[in-house]
Order: C-alpha cells, then structure tokens, then sequence
C-alpha cells in the first residue's frame, strides 16, 4: 500500500455513529444543493453565484444580530426574505439578459457576480471571520450512548428534511408547480393562458436564492462566518446537482444525502481523501449516466 | 489582419505602462527601498495585511526616516497567496525598482520563493508572518531573516508545555499539508520526549469545513489532549464545533498549535476559553508592549497581531544595523544584524543565528474565560515563558548548507 | 502570404525582439507564456465550442515535471521542457478519451472533476512538494551552449517557444482541420450527417490543445523557476476562462491580448487588496453583456468601420 493510503477500521457503534454525521451533513448539502437545482431545472441558469448568495445569508443573520439585536428565529425568516430580494434584484438587471444564449454566459456571468459580492464583503469584513454563537434553545446535546449527538445538528438535520420535501411538494405536486414547470417548456403558450411567465422567471430565481440563503442561516453557528465561506463549498454543491441530475429536484435531495454518507465513510476510510471522493463519484456518474440519478435532459 | 496589428502595439503599450517604473529625479539620493509583500485580500490578510505595512512605516518613521543619508521609502503589494506572482513582483522589485528588503511574506510556498530570488541577488528578506522552520532549514539563505515565529516552536512550545501541565497522551487532527504534518511531527517528538504519548492522529483535507466526523474519532480515542495541526479557518472552525461536541466539557484539552489573537477573536471567548496556544507577542503583556500596542493602533485602528509587530521590529533592527555597517549591501546589514543584539518592546537579548534564525523568547497562553476579560482584546493570561534555547530547532537537526558542521 | 502581410508579420516580430529592451522580461514572459496557454485553450473554446473547466491541470502537471526533471535529474532545459509537455499529452489523450463523450455542461463538469483529481495527487504526492512546490528549479544551459540565467537570452527562448505554439495554432486553425472544427462548434449534427467523424476530431483538438497548454506550463516553470499548487488549482482555469473573455473567444489573437491585459492588471492592481476580485467580477460581468466579442473581436467588427473601410473576410 502506497504511503499516502492510510486506512483505518473502527467499531462498530463508531461507525454508527460516523454514519449519523454523514446523513447530517447530506441533509445540509441537500438544503444547499437544492437552490441550485430550481433555478438550473426551471431557468436554466448555472448560478455559480450561489456559494456567494450562501455567505450573504450567513452575513445577514450576524449583521441582523450585532445591529439590530435580531436573533437566530427571526434570521431565519429574515435573511432569506432579505437575500432573496437582492436575488430577484440580480435577475432584474443581469441575469435575464442572457436567458436566450448559451449556458456558458450564464456560469460566467453569475461567476463574475459572485466575485464582486465576495471581494466587496472581503474588503469591509476581512479573511478571518465573525462569531456567532448557537441559539440557546438549541445548545447541548444528547447522549445517544454511541455518540453525543449536539441539539443543534439534530435541528440541521429536521429543518432541511422539511424545507426539502416542502420544496419538492411545492413543484412537483402543486399548480403552482406545475405552471412553474410549464413556463419552463414552453413559455409561449403559457404566457397565452394570462400567467405572467417574466414574474414567475424572476420570483423563482428569488426562490432559489433564499434556499442558499436559508442554508447560510443555519450554517452559521456552525461553521465561521467569512466572506470566503462560499468559495470551495460552490464545487461540491455542483458535484451533488450534477450526480442527482441537472434538472432534478428530488435528484438534488437524494444526492445530497447520499454524498453526505458516502463522504462520512471515506472520512473514516481515507480521511484525505474525503473532499475529492465527491469528484471521483461525479466523473463515473457523468461517463456512465450524464442525466444523473433522476435527471430529465442529457 | 490590420485591426490585429494596431491591437497588438495597443497591448504592448498597456502592458508597459502598467510596468515601467517612473524614473527618480537626476542627482536627488537614491532612496533605500523596504517592500511589504503578504496577503492583503486573502485567507491571511488578517495575520498582517495593510497592518504589516502600518507597522513598517511606523518603524521607519521612529527611525527618522532617513538612513546613511538617504531617505526611505515603504511600498507594498499583494502576492494573492501565489509563487508566481510573489516571485515575479520580488523580481521586478529588486531588479527595476531598487528594492532593498522585502517584508513580512506569509504563505510558506510564497516566502520561500523570494528568499531564492532575494538570495540570488544579495538582497534581503525579513520574514515576520511566514512560518516554515525550513526557511532557516533546506531553504536557508545568508540574507534572510526569520524573525517571529516558526512552526517548530509552536509546536515545542505549546506540546512541551502541555504535556509538564498533565496533558500526556495525545490525538491529533492534522491538516493534510507540509505545515501540518510539519507541525504534528514537531509536537508528536517532544510529547515523547517529555514521556507522553501519541494514541492516534487524522489527516484533514484543506479547506473541510465540517470536522464532526474527526472530532468523533479524536473522542472516541479518550485522548487527554486533542491537538490541532492545522491553520486560519480551519483552526476557528475545529474548535467552534469542538465546543459544540461538548469536548473541553467532557474533559478533554484543545491544543492550538498555530493560533493567533485574531483567531480567538473570530471565535468569540465563550467558545475559546480554556485554549493554549503559543504566541511571540501579546499586546497586553507588559508596560512596554502596552505602550507600543496603543501607538499602532492609533495609527492603524487595531490591536497588532504578533506579525505585524514582528515587522515593526525586524524593519528596526535591519535600518540600525545598515546604521552600524555604513553600507546598504545586504550581506554585509545581515552580518551587522548578527553582531547587535535585539533589544525592542517584544523582545529581550534576542540574537539573530548563522542559519537565520532569531533566537527570541515564546510565551505559552491560556484564552481566558469570558467573565475574566474586562476590556476589548483582554483575551490572554500567560501560564509560562519558553526560553530562546528550547524553542527552536538546534543547529545539529538543521539541514542549512550555511552551518559549518564539525 | 500577401506582401503587406508578411511585412506586418516581420513589424510584429521586430517590436517582439525590442520589447525587453523596453519593458519587464519577467512580465513580458508570465504574459507570453500565459498566452500560449489561452490561445491553446481557445482552440478548444472558441474554435470546437468545448469549455473545458479543468484545463489548469495540462499547464500545471507540466509545470510540475518540468521542474522535477530539472532539479531532481538535471536534464537540460530542451528535454525538460519535453517531458512536461509530453506527459500533457498524454494527460490529454486519457482525459480527452473520456471527456468527449458527453457535450457541453457535462463535458465542462468531467473536466472540472477530472483536475480536481488531479489536484488531490498533487496535494499527496510527495514529488510535488505540496504547499511548498518544487523550488530553485535550475535553468540549465540550452542546448549546452547558452546560459538561460541571463534574462535576454531566457527571454528569446521563450519567445521562440511561443512561436512554435502560436503557429501550430494559427496552421491548425486554418487547414481543413480547423474548418471541421467550426464546423462542429457551429452546428455538429449537421457535420456528422455529411460524413465527418466528429469524435475523432474532437479527441484531436483536445490533444493539441492540452499538449500546448503543456508546452506553455513546462516553459513557466523555468522562466520561474519553480512550480506550485496555484499551477493545478481550479481557480487557474478560471483564470484563463477570463483571459479568452476579455480578448475575445473565437478570434486568434483575442486570447494572448487577454493574456497580457490580465498579466498586466495583475501587477498594477497589486496594491488594490481585495478589490482585485472585485474588479475581476466586474470584467466577467461586462464581458458576458456587453462586451462578448471581447477586445479582439470588438475592434475587428468596427475598426473597418472606422476608418471607412469595408471588412475584406470575416475571420
């Protein structure tokens, strides 16, 4: 065995507990991957923004707490509202010019807007990062006996499992969905039927971003608040849209759960390994099945 | 094809403009030039940034500003984390520019190479942020200086202090770099050494933001102490969620192996307190590093960190010996470096070696509780002193080809 | 070659040889060999319509045995050069192999997971040095004879290798191979139906563009003298996307002009700190609306109209 592989075989009630923290850590890229895939399945836009969208939400949960005195609940209602706006404001002014080009200009084009927002906040906040603490109703934890599982992972876990089925019920199942998924095919047409199909375009883009702002929110007691949190998240939330399926809603949840397992057990196997497992996987799915897990296009 | 060719003097004329340096006045006194080079919108723009470059002026400006009868200049410029371009602007600096010394250089991969560069020509380097012990090791040069910190001394200074405190077996979480595993090896020797031992260890990879995962391990493993090898945001975010586990509340101790006092600022105390780390500097240690504090951060608006008063001091010390030797030839400031001790608001009988090392006392620091801090910054309580001798690595260990082994 | 082509051409190649007489030789060479390695990128993009997201990996693995062959084995600097660029060739021959089976945002994201691979072993590898890279790489003596410490002559050595890459480019581009590749960029299904194995074609132009791109890395590693993470890191394919932009895909010259402004503002803006990033963003962000010609193709769509003269052949 090369130096480089080192390989470890822990007990069973660790690596039951490994797996916990994996499926935690999945429903966190499940929540994050799932912007993506809305506005990638309903508008066809590779928003490579949504790493710096991500920060933003985390950032105004910190500026709602240090100067307005607004806590973590009430972030996590605001900062998604707040985000969000400034989403709808990006599709207004940049975003839906290049709608009818090639996808490349989309990528590029969000990729230069998420530079400008992090090297804005990079000026005026620095590198290091801000505190923000746990709220207090969900400090501690539970000994489980094979692990001590924190109160706050455990809420990770159940908010982004709801958030994710209500997202995939509300267009999957529901007319307002359904419209959604319509005005994607065939806009025309259904713009003939009275619905206002630019205001839907823009209102999901919106959407989308409040989902990655939602994901900052609950990212932020948790991992450092910084200006550069986005940056190498961005690619692994990629890897996720792309094994669950480009257009796919439910391909982003289940692929973000199951990356999280998968990467949870290579950090047991092969710890150095764990943040290019997702890449390895994203090639073979892509050579093998390019739609991914549930996609729809090729 | 006739578009393309007005295009292309078009760019050669913005590519000269961009780089032709103006041409200094005719007769005035060539001026000594000092270059701050670090990273000044990156992950380590915290450690020193625009701060390393308020620090030199302010050294320069308590100098009298003119030395040998020349005035001096400060310049500065970010190297963005790269080689590349940290070795292309050092280049140009000393060869165009008439740059003397360059400053500061965080970023192992990227201060190594301007030592080359500066080594090359006889030019100076004075390494205040950078932390590789092998700048004075493989990489050593007769005109470079490390001045504050290396990553051995942070490791024998906070491993050998622990362990004398109980601490006597150990798990490590390593970021899965040279200066990690650099930084693990280093600890992992003198915790043997000193009769404790090493019961397991994971490598990290860079830029992973959740370590739920290692953490587990390192509980799992009922090790006393829990070191963390690594840096930056890695190092803010394994103890935020060390603290979340409730790991210093079971009972296990958090070592920091390279922490700094912004650091624990980005945490908050509620989440650090109870940490031990090694620094060269704190602010509020005694009188005189008080007093020095203050005046920097009436320039600048913040508390210096132990970088950016280490370029303070090595701009000091490097303008007093180019003083003393009357020359500005960088060999020979070095050499006169040598000879006079240094003596500055941090440091006390502090010499620089043959390999360029400064020899410089480190102080082992506990973060204080969050009840114990009764003004801003007031994070520290210093539990030891490690002298000059221990801290760093002995010259027979050394792999620089400047040391004359007998 | 017309009579006031071959002038321009000689016009051009004599402010090439002055240039270090006037300007920086250690910008004029980050930017010449930054520019053989957009235009090998371009090739790619603008004239297949491929986007490769990985495409760092072919300049940086290069880089990396360049330097190692250098410094470890003391090989001079011709053969070094042609190890890095040999194993980008066969890089891109098992990376192309795979990549091309799949078509546009797919073929970009096997790219992009195929580097960051890449970049995992470059990380491990205890050849490459890790964050520290392979430093105080020698510059040897070319072809035994003369001594490429010397910045004019290192200068004239790259720029001869940027010839050489430059002018594989410009043949391929127009030959009958290069018309197949527009061909394929343009509309592919119509050029299978009429016959054209466009995999073949495809795996060709990858080929030669890594191989190049390969060329470009193992030639910064000793004008540097060192080779790094940076080299293999995704945010350096980024860089060239930008490079392509602002010159303007698609055209010949457009990614070596990108090359240079992007060089060039990364020196004046040195002392900017993090706005860098912004205005980088920025240029992304005008390129994509307004300006997507870019610097190139703008000025060759109205210069003619300028200075009131119609456009002889599109190009």
């Amino acid at each position: 065995m090369p130096e480089w592989m080192h390989i470890a075989v822990p007990s069973a009630p660790a690596l039951f507990a490994q797996l916990l923290i994996g499926l935690i850590n999945g429903s966190f890229y499940a929540l994050l991957s799932l912007g993506l895939a809305v506005i990638f399945g309903l508008l066809n836009i590779i928003n490579f923004a949504h790493g710096a969208l991500y920060m933003l939400g985390a950032f105004c949960a910190y500026l709602l707490l240090n100067y307005f005195g607004i806590g973590y609940w009430p972030s996590l209602l605001l900062a998604p509202l707040a985000v969000g706006a400034f989403g709808i404001l990006l599709e207004r002014c940049f975003i839906r010019w290049v709608y009818r080009l090639d996808h490349l200009y989309g990528l590029l084009l969000t990729f230069g807007l998420a530079l400008i927002v992090q090297g804005v906040f990079r000026q005026f906040y620095g590198a290091s990062g801000k505190p923000y603490s746990i709220p207090e109703a969900l400090s501690g934890g539970q000994n489980l006996g094979f692990m001590f599982l924190p109160n706050y992972r455990a809420w990770v876990i159940v908010a982004s499992a709801a958030v994710c089925f209500g997202t995939w019920f509300l267009i999957e199942r529901t007319r307002l969905g359904a419209n959604l998924r319509a005005a994607t095919e065939n806009p025309a047409l259904v713009q003939a039927f009275g619905i206002n199909v630019p205001r839907m375009v823009t209102l999901t883009y919106g959407f989308g971003v409040a989902l990655a702002a939602l994901a900052g929110v609950m990212a932020a007691p948790i991992y450092q608040v910084s200006p550069l949190m986005g940056t190498n998240l961005i690619i692994v939330v990629f890897a996720v849209v792309v094994i669950g399926g480009m257009g796919s809603i439910l391909g982003a949840i289940v692929g973000g759960f199951a990356l999280g397992i998968i990467e949870g057990l290579t950090k047991v196997f092969y710890p150095e390994a764990s943040a290019t497992a997702i890449f390895v996987i994203m090639a073979i799915v892509l050579l093998v099945k390019p739609a991914g897990l549930f996609g729809r296009r090729a | 094809m006739k578009a393309k060719f007005i295009l292309a003097v078009a760019a050669a004329a913005a590519l000269g403009m961009a780089t032709a340096s103006g041409a200094s006045a005719q007769g005035a006194p060539k001026p000594i030039k000092i270059g701050v080079m670090n990273d000044m919108s990156s992950v380590y723009s915290y450690l020193g940034g625009m701060g390393s470059v308020a620090a030199a002026k302010m050294a320069v400006k308590d100098f009298g500003g003119k030395v040998l009868g020349r005035p001096i200049e400060v310049i500065f410029a970010d190297h963005q984390n790269k080689p590349d371009i940290g070795a292309g602007i050092a280049r140009q600096w000393f060869d165009e520019q008439g740059v003397d010394a360059i400053v500061d250089l965080p970023t192992s991969s990227v201060a190594i190479a301007v030592q080359q560069v500066a080594k090359e020509r006889g030019k100076v380097t004075l390494i205040s942020n950078g932390g590789s012990s092998e700048l004075t090791g493989k990489f050593c040069s007769p005109t470079g200086v490390h001045w504050t910190y290396d990553t051995y001394a942070m490791a024998h200074g906070t491993g050998s202090a622990v362990v004398k405190q109980g601490g006597n077996t150990w798990f490590f979480l390593t970021a899965d770099y040279a200066f990690g595993h650099a930084l693990q090896d280093d600890t992992a020797a003198v915790v043997k050494a000193a009769g404790g031992t090493v019961v397991g260890s994971v490598n990290v990879p860079l830029n992973n933001a959740d370590f739920s995962s290692f953490l587990l391990q390192a509980q799992q493993s009922k090790a006393k102490v829990i070191g963390l090898a690594n840096a930056g945001g890695d190092t803010v975010n394994s103890i935020k969620q060390a603290a979340e586990f409730g790991i210093v509340a079971g009972g296990q101790r958090l070592a920091g192996l390279l922490v700094f006092i912004m650091d624990v600022d980005a945490l908050g105390l509620k989440t650090a307190q109870g940490l031990l780390l090694t620094e060269a500097y704190y602010w509020d240690q005694n009188d005189a590093t008080r007093a020095w504090a203050k005046r920097f951060q009436a320039v600048y608006g913040k508390i210096p960190t132990s970088g950016q008063a280490g370029v303070y001091g090595a701009v000091s010390h490097y303008l007093k010996a180019m003083a003393a030797a009357g020359t500005d030839d960088g060999i020979k400031v070095v050499a006169k470096m040598r000879e006079l001790p240094i003596n500055d608001f941090m440091t006390k009988n502090g010499k620089l070696r043959e390999d360029g090392r400064v020899l410089r006392d480190m102080y082992l620091f506990e973060v204080k509780k969050p009840e114990e801090s009764k003004y801003p910054f007031d994070y520290y309580k210093q539990l030891a002193v490690i002298p000059a001798a221990q801290a760093y690595r002995p010259l027979s260990e050394s792999e620089c080809p400047l040391i004359k082994k007998n | 070659m017309a009579r006031g082509q071959a002038a321009r051409w000689a016009i051009l190649f004599a402010l090439a040889a002055a240039a270090p007489f006037f300007f920086y030789p250690i910008f004029l060479m980050k930017a010449l060999c930054f520019g053989l390695f957009a235009a090998a990128f371009n090739l790619l993009l603008g004239f297949t319509g491929l986007l490769s997201l990985g495409h760092a990996v072919f300049m940086g693995s290069a880089s990396y045995v360049t330097a190692y062959a250098m410094k470890a084995w003391g090989l001079p600097p011709l053969i070094g050069i042609l190890a890095g660029t040999g194993v980008a060739a066969v890089l891109g021959v098992a990376f192309g192999w795979l990549a091309i089976r799949r078509q546009g945002i797919y073929f970009a994201m096997v790219t992009l997971a195929l580097s960051q691979m890449v970049y995992f072993y470059a990380v491990e590898s205890k050849y490459t040095g890790g964050e520290d890279g392979i430093q105080a790489v020698p510059r040897g003596m070319l072809l035994g004879l003369i001594d490429l410490n010397r910045p004019l002559a290192m200068y004239y050595f790259v720029l001869a290798v940027f010839i050489i890459g430059f002018a594989i480019i410009y043949r391929a581009v127009h030959s009958p191979f290069g018309e197949v590749l527009k061909a394929i960029r343009e509309n592919e299904p119509r050029a299978i139906s009429l016959g054209y194995r466009t995999e073949r074609y495809k795996l060709l132009a990858f080929v030669l563009s890594a191989t190049l791109a390969g060329l470009a890395g193992a030639t910064k590693a000793l004008v540097f003298q060192l080779a790094s993470l940076t080299d293999v890191d995704w945010t350096m394919s980024g860089d060239v996307v930008l490079m392509t932009l602002i010159g303007g895909v698609g055209t010949l010259w457009g990614p070596v002009v990108g090359a240079f402004v992007t060089v060039a503002m990364e020196n004046y803006l040195a002392q900017f700190g993090s706005w860098i990033t912004v205005i980088e963003g920025v240029i992304f962000v005008l390129c994509v609306l307004t300006f997507r010609r870019g610097i190139v193709g703008e000025l060759a769509h109205r210069l003619p109209r300028w200075l009131g003269r119609r456009r002889a052949t599109p190009d």
